[in-house]
């Protein structure tokens, strides 16, 4: 058996991961800030162009360069995505911390929310969440905010409820340690894991509801060059042959969602003691 | 000494009980075994004599004085499967000094190697992992402990180790000892007296 001097270990392989996660990014803010105005400058000379060398992913009807449409648009769903996923876990956190420690009548209750919130067809709720703010970023962070918290509040009422029964909750109460010792050893150890990959697992749903909100036309104005935006404006020229305006974009955005998702799997298998050291 | 006195405990009012009007003495020193079928009891009468669960009826005193329900409990209970009994997220060094410091004696008498304390808990057998839970229990204020089937799970070899280890450190520090077990030849082994309050009423 030979041995590849540059494999790597399991928690090397996923330090590496997460790290080219982050830089991914970095990259989108970075690109955005120093492309500027950009991607509002319409240039008529190069209308139209297919993805080339100088315009990796062409120009639309305006002249204006896809690329830098592209990065910008992922920076405003990347903001509106971080804003809603953080005020959606909190949220959970709140109702999974409350359902699993006040009693029975608010567990009944959030129980019974999540159930609702479950059963509501996302994108409905959205839509009319969106509306009712009024539309713009604003509207699309609450709703999506709004309707995402279910999943993540039975997780962590789950874990919250699992810990209170397990045995060494019980010992070390047993062993004379007083309720706040207790939770801050033996419960935020376990619940900080569970909200920060749940947290950025909903990056993704957020990224994406975002975009879809905004491509029906009850998200950002037209004005904001959003992921959403670029899709919608793009559905008009895709029969004249003008495929990147759809497919760039879309790509981008299905690709940046993706890597959150291997971000919040990797960040889970480095908190978890029984995958850490593989 | 250990008292539990006309001691009764139910699930739930819905629920008869578990067991009634039961009286325990268990003396410093004095080790104690109960054996009897599954499901009659014996685990949840450990519960409440180490104030895991509050009684149903009746009371446990120690030394004459009810069991108080905060601080340090002089009646320990020690589990069957240790994993359970161990935070997963915690480093071995770490639940080790949830009860207290152990000595240097102790983790020599048990035989606890120092490069066991920067490990997870999944990382030990059971039997490690069970003196870990072991040395936890045996804090200075310590007075009883109560094994509920604590080497069942574990090979001759392991149980016969630790048994002697338990039965030294009870002798010095002079510790009532409750031994729940199936294993009636470990009880004879073991104890000078027998309780099968739980294996009369199923002859019936």
């Amino acid at each position: 058996m030979t041995i590849n001097p540059l494999a790597l270990d399991r928690r090397t392989r996923t330090m590496m991961v997460i790290l080219g996660c982050l830089i991914l990014f970095s990259a989108i803010f970075l690109g955005a800030w120093l492309y500027g105005e950009q991607g509002q400058v319409t240039n008529l000379a190069l209308r139209k162009l297919p993805p080339g060398w100088d315009q990796p992913f062409g120009t639309d009807w305006l002249g204006r360069d896809m690329f830098a449409r592209t990065i910008k648009g992922l920076r405003i769903s990347l903001e509106i995505g971080l804003a809603a996923a953080t005020c959606s876990a909190v949220i959970a956190l709140l109702l999974g911390l409350a359902a699993a420690t006040m009693g029975r009548i608010v567990d009944v209750a959030v129980t019974w929310l999540c159930d609702v919130g479950m059963a509501t067809p996302h994108l409905v709720l959205l839509i009319l969440i969106s509306f009712a703010c009024g539309g713009g970023a604003k509207g699309v962070i609450i709703a999506v905010a709004a309707s995402h918290w279910p999943a993540l509040t039975r997780v962590i009422r789950a874990e919250v409820m699992q810990l209170r029964t397990s045995d060494y909750i019980k010992l070390s109460h047993r062993l004379g340690k007083s309720p706040a010792w207790i939770a801050r050893h033996h419960f935020l150890p376990h619940v900080v894991p569970q909200f920060l990959v749940g947290l950025l697992l909903l990056f993704p749903h957020a990224i994406l509801h975002a975009a879809g909100l905004t491509f029906l036309g009850f998200g950002m104005s037209p004005h904001t060059p959003e992921i959403g935006t670029l899709l919608a404006e793009s559905m008009r020229y895709l029969t004249t042959g003008m495929w990147w305006l759809a497919v760039a974009p879309g790509l981008a955005l299905v690709l940046s969602a993706m890597t959150f998702d291997v971000l919040g799997n990797n960040v889970r298998a480095l908190l978890d003691p029984k995958t850490l050291r593989e | 000494m250990l008292e539990a006195k006309t001691l009764a405990y139910r699930y739930g009012k819905q629920c008869s009980w578990l067991f009634d009007d039961l009286d325990l003495q268990i003396a410093p020193g004095e080790i104690v075994g109960m054996s009897g079928p599954s499901g009659r009891g014996k685990s949840t009468l450990a519960k409440v004599l180490a104030g895991y669960l509050p009684p149903g009826r009746g009371s446990v005193m120690i030394g004459g004085r009810p069991l108080q329900g905060s601080g340090h409990c002089p009646v320990q209970l020690l589990f069957q499967h240790p994993e359970l009994a161990v935070n997963p997220r915690w480093k071995v060094g770490k639940i080790l000094q949830e009860g207290e410091e152990p000595t240097a004696d102790l983790c020599k008498d048990l035989g606890l190697e120092p490069a066991w304390f920067d490990r997870y808990p999944h990382e030990l057998s059971g039997g490690e992992l069970q003196r870990i839970c072991l040395a936890r229990a045996l804090s200075s204020g310590t007075r009883y402990l109560l094994c509920d089937e604590m080497t069942s799970m574990l090979d001759a070899l392991t149980q016969a180790h630790i048994w002697q280890i338990i039965l030294d450190i009870a002798r010095s520090r002079r510790l009532g000892l409750l031994v729940i077990s199936h294993d009636t030849t470990l009880i004879t082994r073991l104890c000078s007296r027998n309780i099968s309050y739980f294996g009369d009423t199923v002859n019936h």
